[in-house]
């Protein structure tokens, strides 16, 4: 089977055309860079995001305080990490780059990170 | 005596920095930032998305590590003074700057002067959509404060109108945070935004995705509560029986982005009026000497990469204008 993919790498968005054996990928052409491989045989055989949002913050200089995961999760995972990052607070100061989660939604090596400083008022 | 200062830049968001530190670089010691936020970072501090960088860091990053990256270098040099809460309201072509603080009316003159100062967004008038004026109806940046910086989800079911990318990335947070979005309507063939977020922020999460269609009217009275959709042609006309309705509670707008630069029109910078652009040979210059415009102010920009790059340009541009004046 062949298909057709967006490379979501990068801005400049390579059209990537595939083939697929057996749920497999089997043969890539179109990207102009080595992540544009890796982007399609993780879109085919494990697809995976990274996930940004915001974590309501207590008594802290910002309301909204910006998180990531510190790698790409499984597509499949993403409402179910919403809902966890719904749950949580941050009341005392952090820096970007700290962990809030460690090991998130169970999955090892990945990581909730704060993307923006802040501190308590 | 109206105080003088060397160099002064008018906002503190990407392009600003870039500029600021560029400058000191090479050779400018005395520097002003007025930014008018609380903050520096300008509007990379709601796109808590990830992909800035790339081309400049050579990292994935999102708009608040982006932009501490040059807070950081800023924190590092004293000599460059950064005035926040800072909103200039009037400019002269002899670059004499009024700006308020809050409680204070201050007046300074710059030798050189770098406007940093973005994009407005262009609004539902500026595309002529027909219909009521209820409440419901955000341009697509302003819904994005509002759930990145505020906390507040503007609606639950939403029609976004246009596909510039603020419009697609709006979709998928929208969608990540429980509302549901009925459909991004795009007049021309294809997304205007970048196609790596059609992918990531539309089909990712199956939203109907109408190209070549426009909203011929928006209903509701104090609400919004419906849209009517209609199929153009190549030329943008109506096509004829091809109407339907959705339902929605809100409309977010995203159609483009216009320079802003009223204050250096103000000043009497020969500006296009069509792009809302300095009109003058190359880059990030204008038709007054030593006034030169950097960012997004200069050009819309796709990535804030590029804007970071130009902008370091103008610091140079700036600071070789005035080693020639001390000559």
């Amino acid at each position: 089977m062949n298909k057709t993919l967006t490379c979501i790498e990068c801005p400049k968005g390579c059209i990537l055309l595939v083939k697929i054996q057996h749920e497999k990928v089997k043969e890539i052409s179109g990207n102009i860079c080595s992540k544009g491989k890796a982007y399609a045989v993780s879109e085919i055989e494990h697809p995976c995001r990274m996930l940004t949002s915001t974590v309501c913050g207590k008594g802290l200089n910002l309301r909204m305080i910006p998180v990531k995961t510190n790698a790409p999760i499984p597509k499949s995972d993403i409402f179910k990490a919403m809902k966890e990052i719904k749950k949580l607070k941050i009341r005392k100061s952090v820096c970007a780059g700290d962990i809030i989660v460690r090991n998130f939604l169970g999955l090892k090596g990945i990581n909730l990170v704060v993307a923006r400083s802040c501190s308590r008022i | 005596m109206i105080k003088q200062r060397e160099l002064v830049i008018v906002g503190g968001g990407p392009a600003g920095m870039a500029a600021a530190l560029s400058a000191y670089k090479n050779g400018v010691k005395d520097i002003l930032i007025l930014e008018r936020d609380e903050y520096l970072g300008g509007i990379l501090n709601q796109c808590i998305h990830p992909g800035f960088g790339i081309d400049y860091f050579k990292e994935i990053l999102t708009g608040p590590e982006y932009a501490r990256r040059f807070i950081n270098k800023l924190e590092q040099v004293p000599r460059i003074e950064v005035s926040l809460r800072s909103f200039v309201v009037d400019l002269t072509k002899d670059k004499v700057l009024t700006f308020l603080k809050p409680g204070s009316f201050n007046r300074i003159k710059a030798k050189a002067l770098i406007m940093a100062t973005g994009c407005r967004e262009k609004t539902r008038e500026m595309v002529h959509i027909p219909g009521t004026r209820p409440a419901g109806i955000f341009s697509a940046g302003l819904a994005q404060k509002m759930i990145n910086i505020e906390g507040l989800i503007p609606g639950k079911k939403v029609v976004i109108v246009g596909s510039g990318d603020i419009g697609l990335i709006m979709a998928r947070r929208f969608v990540l945070e429980g509302a549901q979005v009925k459909a991004v309507i795009e007049i021309q063939k294809q997304s205007q935004g970048l196609l790596r977020n059609v992918v990531q922020c539309v089909q990712d999460y199956n939203i109907p995705f109408f190209c070549q269609h426009k909203i011929s009217k928006i209903h509701g009275n104090s609400r919004v509560e419906k849209v009517s959709v209609v199929k153009v042609d190549k030329n943008f006309k109506t096509v004829a029986n091809t109407e339907f309705e959705i339902e929605c509670d809100s409309i977010l707008i995203s159609v483009g982005l216009i320079p802003e630069n009223e204050l250096i029109e103000m000043a009497g910078v020969k500006i296009d009026k069509n792009t809302n652009t300095p009109v003058y040979k190359g880059l990030n210059k204008t038709s007054i000497k030593g006034l030169f415009v950097c960012g997004n102010s200069y050009k819309v920009y796709d990535i804030v990469d590029s804007v970071s790059s130009d902008s370091e340009k103008a610091g140079q541009s700036a600071a070789e204008y005035l080693k020639r004046g001390k000559k």
